[in-house]
């Protein structure tokens, strides 16, 4: 009897289906790829001894992706969707690589000025301007959500289509190099041998969670999704709840602009964060999310991104070019499609039962 | 008849004040640029946009139905669409095997996409998302690099200049009719069939749809076929213009389609708007697009900014009229 509900208790609790999902995508690497797995200790000039392999890779590479789904998943929670994840991010490695550029101002531009190891603006600023573009265009979605009361889509699907082009404004259309090796850090850097992104994630899922577990915003947040009116008429502010969720979005996808433009040292306005909404949404949901809001689990959306990188990782060492990736893809949707539908959930639920039932009988 | 213009407005308002926003624009981009008041430049709005208003049209349908309705698997099929009729025809199949193919194609793999959405009960945005990876990824395994078409009947329709009549200079291609005889055939469906009208129910609310004896069901995965429709011969129209076929063709066009839909008037929670507000999206669209041309100065991301903020006053616009609807 007893183990029946502590099999219950995991198999309701959000974490446990995102879970099953990583463990067979790692069970199939351990068949087919033993070397996956391999880690190992390399000395690295810049940042002394760090970890190397594709566990460290899955982490460090996907750590934007799992940045937005912790935002994601707040907006989601509300009941809406933040579509303009992917501009926020391409807006704010843009106005990060603006800054450095040692040719901003400049008269004479040339290229050992272009090219040269120095900033424009100190790294602290930086960070902060990275941080306030995002914050702002999340604070613009939220006002656009909860004070015009624009439909969630098509709210952030203005800054979606108008932030890419917002992006190529800030950097005039080109894709920036970017030369200034302390912006690099935050992408590549280590931390007593672990990926700087990893603490970064950490900090931010930790912040998140004091956020919504620790005070009541969580509840709200929930609440709100579930019924917004009946939140409305029982003395919350709704309006603000969901301003809340958007921008903290917006910063959620800023940090992960700042990581992203820091890893791949450029600032790109088309293609920095490309469908990284989508992937966002699709952690989310992995994660056990509905898109029509309520219950959520910041942890859950994270294995969710977790799980998609450590596919994506597995399919590129399966040798498939990076362009028949999205074919790949579409087949892991259509999988996590099939494992939450109603049908595999009273399959799984009946399946479980009976056995309940037997253990029952036994005792 | 006040009363008469008053509810005329309240029905109508939206759709006139698209219209009056695409003259508008039109206007004053004939004011800044003389050689922009050339009727052949209004042609070039359709021969330009032909694959986007087709799109729309379906994507127009799809949102209608309500529930959610989307569908992001738009551009991923005109990709695999061009690409997989460049590559049919250059194993030297006939064309008129493989156009068939292609639309047949388009209406399965929107017919499925529907089933999943209805019967598996999955949001629609997560279901035609795999139809865009899908359809994108297969385009990509089919061909990594362009495919050139050299087919004859290709060539001939993409490039036979028809004339129109009455007005000297001015020509469209065969190609480009495509899309205006889907736009009759779409308002026809949605104003003069019980499909039309079931779609509209839907919309408003599904399960008093239901519960009057409406097929839902049916209804749903016909609306996603009729956008696969859509978007398969928009991917021939494309791939007959470009006389190519590749997997990056018509990246982003599933939200350019949701704009111009959004412009024209189409409510996303569904059950409000129609095609003919669409077509004057699509005509926004081409209209801001070839005024950055004849600019020439201008970058081509002023394109998404420009949509995104008439995306805005557009939906400025029809929050003050359901407001009045509601109130009157």
């Amino acid at each position: 009897m007893k183990q029946t509900t502590f099999l219950k208790k995991i198999r309701e609790s959000q974490l446990f289906w995102p879970l099953v999902a990583w463990a067979l995508i790692l069970l199939f690497n351990a068949i087919v790829a033993p070397g996956f797995f391999k880690l190992g200790i390399i000395e690295d000039p810049v940042y002394g001894k760090r970890l190397y392999g594709n566990l460290v890779d899955i982490f460090n590479n996907g750590a934007p992706l799992m940045l937005v789904a912790i935002g994601m998943t707040l907006v989601i929670a509300t009941g809406g969707v933040d579509l303009s994840v992917g501009a926020v991010i391409a807006i704010s490695a843009a106005m990060g690589a603006v800054l450095i550029n040692p040719a901003l101002g400049n008269q004479l531009i040339t290229n050992d000025i272009l090219t040269r190891n120095a900033t424009n603006t100190p790294l602290p600023i930086i960070i902060l301007a990275d941080l306030a573009a995002g914050t702002l265009c999340g604070l613009w979605n939220g006002l656009l959500v909860s004070r015009a009361k624009i439909q969630p889509m098509v709210a952030t699907l203005i800054l979606m289509v108008a932030g890419r082009g917002i992006a190529q404004l800030i950097t005039n259309g080109q894709i920036m190099t970017i030369y200034y090796t302390p912006y690099f850090w935050f992408g590549n850097g280590y931390i007593l041998g672990l990926p700087v992104s990893i603490y970064i994630v950490t900090a931010v899922l930790l912040l998140a969670w004091l956020l919504v577990r620790k005070t009541a915003i969580g509840l709200f947040i929930e609440s709100v999704g579930i019924n917004t009116k009946s939140t409305y008429y029982s003395g919350i502010n709704e309006k603000n709840v969901k301003l809340l969720a958007y921008t903290f979005c917006g910063f959620c996808g800023a940090i992960a602009g700042l990581i992203l433009s820091s890893y791949v040292h450029s600032a790109d306005g088309n293609n920095n964060g490309l469908n990284y909404e989508l992937d966002a949404i699709l952690s989310v949901v992995m994660g056990g999310t509905l898109m029509t809001g309520g219950r959520f689990s910041l942890l859950a959306s994270v294995i969710g991104a977790v799980v998609i990188w450590t596919f994506t990782v597995t399919v590129y060492s399966l040798g498939v070019p990076a362009n028949a990736l999205l074919a790949a893809k579409a087949v892991l949707v259509l999988l996590v499609i099939l494992l939450y539908s109603d049908y595999s959930r009273r399959l799984t639920n009946r399946l479980f039962e009976r056995r309940g039932s037997q253990h029952d009988r036994a005792n | 008849m006040i009363e008469r213009i008053k509810t005329f407005v309240a029905r109508y308002g939206a759709l006139l004040l698209t219209l009056v926003i695409f003259l508008s624009v039109y206007f004053a981009g004939g004011q800044l640029y003389p050689a922009m008041r050339k009727p052949q430049v209004f042609f070039n709005l359709f021969i330009n946009d032909s694959s986007l208003l087709l799109v729309s049209i379906g994507m127009t349908m799809v949102i209608l139905s309500g529930g959610g309705g989307i569908d992001l698997s738009v551009g991923g099929m005109i990709a695999l669409v061009s690409t997989a009729s460049a590559a049919l025809l250059r194993a030297g199949v006939s064309p008129f095997i493989v156009l068939p193919l292609m639309i047949v194609m388009g209406v399965a793999l929107g017919a499925l996409m529907g089933w999943i959405i209805q019967s598996l009960k999955v949001q629609p945005f997560i279901a035609t998302l795999m139809g865009l990876f899908f359809t994108r990824g297969m385009a990509y395994i089919i061909s990594l690099t362009s495919v050139t078409i050299t087919n004859d009947v290709y060539r001939t329709f993409a490039l036979t200049p028809i004339h129109i009549p009455f007005i000297s200079k001015a020509y469209i291609y065969p190609t480009t009719l495509v899309g205006p005889i889907m736009l009759i055939v779409a308002i026809y469906l949605s104003f003069f069939t019980r499909f039309g009208r079931t779609i509209y129910a839907m919309g408003n609310n599904e399960q008093s749809a239901m519960l009057m004896g409406l097929p839902v069901a049916r209804t749903k995965i016909l609306v996603y076929a009729f956008s696969g429709l859509c978007s398969a011969l928009a991917g021939i129209v494309f791939s007959m213009s470009l006389l190519a076929g590749y997997g990056q063709f018509a990246t982003g066009m599933e939200l350019d389609a949701i704009a111009s839909v959004v412009i024209g008037g189409t409510s996303l929670s569904g059950g409000v708007g129609n095609v003919i507000g669409t077509l004057f999206g699509v005509l926004i669209h081409g209209t801001i697009v070839s005024i950055l041309q004849f600019n020439g100065t201008l970058s081509s991301w002023w394109t998404r900014i420009g949509v995104g903020v008439l995306t805005l006053i557009a939906i400025g616009i029809q929050s003050i009229f359901s407001v009045k609807t509601k109130r009157s």
